[in-house]
């Protein structure tokens, strides 16, 4: 267990239902979102920006931990499978990091009036975001995995600080961005009517999240292992 | 837990909880930068530069907002239920600037403590529902009135 080849083949078996689950809830929450759910009241449509908004800066801020996580579990107990889910979550991260800074300011423009404003939200997302690629170009640099992965690490820790900032950044500063709408002890500031479609992008947005994981790990995997003699055997199969 | 692993263990709390404690005594020495704008209060109690670039932000008092009919300019009152700064402004605002509703806007304290605004934005708050349940919220509160 905990092997590339065990994981290899458990998440081939995955693969298939993963991408159903992904597929609908992503289908039915945009329709749902974008066409059934009620307008604001004071903002109008342009707040369904939220649907894709709100999802894509919890599977980014989410997709950060299951970095650094991996990145600890790297340097401690040397895990292949470990560094080659650190290396992995970064360009899906730095992905969705930029859908969430891209919509956001789309959204700024026709509710606050202004494409970007340097408060501590939007920055410490900004900060995010050059996290991502700060540890998609350090990887890059080494010539041997070990070195780069070791490196990316110590970064992708380090970096992990800015996570709790990002989240209470709107109540430790004063800031333009509006307090959090989704709370985890309290009741949600939003309607039941238009709440339930943001719940489900943001299920679809994870199940995304796994399912572009599972598929860049999985590549990777073979490549790393292309000397072994699982993978020949998987290759001259096919 | 093999000693070498636990060794590799602390390093790693010890990266974390090192970066940890080095932001936060850094952005709480940097909190008056960070901030992005001035509440009422702390302009009333002369905490705001004068004459300098800074932002001020707080509610639109209900009822002070007076529009010349000959140009763009707009007057309002900014207030966080402790102070009160007036605000003049002159452009187009956000569509979502009205009275009781968040704004920050930026531009210059003057001598007389007015805020000569450059720019203002509007800040909306972390409540969505639709227009039905707005009404029929309004209505509920002139009924108990």
């Amino acid at each position: 267990m905990g092997s590339p080849r065990w994981y290899y083949q458990i998440s081939g078996q995955w693969l298939p239902w993963i991408a159903i689950v992904t597929v609908s809830l992503l289908v039915v929450g945009s329709i749902w979102g974008l066409a059934i759910a009620p307008m604001d009241f004071r903002q109008g449509n342009s707040y369904r920006i939220i649907y894709i908004h709100v999802p894509s800066v919890f599977v980014a801020m989410s997709g950060y931990m299951v970095m650094a996580i991996a990145a600890a579990i790297t340097l401690i107990w040397k895990m292949k499978l470990a560094e080659v889910v650190m290396k992995c979550c970064a360009p899906i991260g730095a992905g969705m990091t930029f859908i969430a800074l891209l919509s956001g300011s789309l959204w700024g423009k026709p509710t606050w009036g202004t494409y970007w404003v340097w408060d501590a939200r939007l920055t410490s997302v900004l900060i995010l975001f050059f996290l991502y690629l700060g540890v998609i170009a350090l990887y890059e640099a080494f010539e041997d995995n070990i070195s780069a992965s070791k490196a990316c690490a110590i970064l992708s820790l380090v970096g992990s600080v800015n996570i709790p900032i990002i989240h209470w950044s709107v109540e430790w500063w004063n800031s333009l961005h509006q307090p959090a709408t989704l709370k985890l002890t309290e009741e949600s500031t939003m309607h039941p009517d238009m709440l339930y479609p943001l719940l489900i992008m943001i299920a679809g947005l994870y199940c995304l999240f796994a399912l572009l994981l599972l598929l860049h790990t999985r590549s990777e995997i073979l490549v790393r292992e292309r000397g072994t003699k699982w993978v020949k055997e998987l290759i001259a199969a096919k | 837990m093999h000693p070498q692993r636990k060794q590799r263990l602390i390093v790693v709390l010890l990266i974390v909880f090192g970066t940890g404690i080095a932001v936060a005594l850094a952005s709480f020495a940097l909190r008056e930068n960070i901030n992005l704008f001035y509440p009422p209060a702390e302009i009333a109690a002369g905490k705001a530069p004068v004459g300098k670039q800074i932002r001020a932000g707080g509610m639109v008092l209900v009822g002070s907002i007076k529009r010349d009919p000959n140009s763009l300019r707009v007057d309002f009152v900014v207030t966080d239920y402790d102070a009160k700064v007036p605000v003049v402004y002159t452009g187009i605002l956000p569509d979502l600037f009205d009275e009781g509703q968040g704004v920050v806007a930026s531009g210059k304290l003057d001598s007389n403590g007015i805020f000569q605004a450059t720019e203002v934005l509007a800040k909306h708050d972390e409540n969505y529902m639709p227009p039905e349940v707005q009404s029929a919220l309004d209505a509920a509160t002139k009924t108990a009135e």
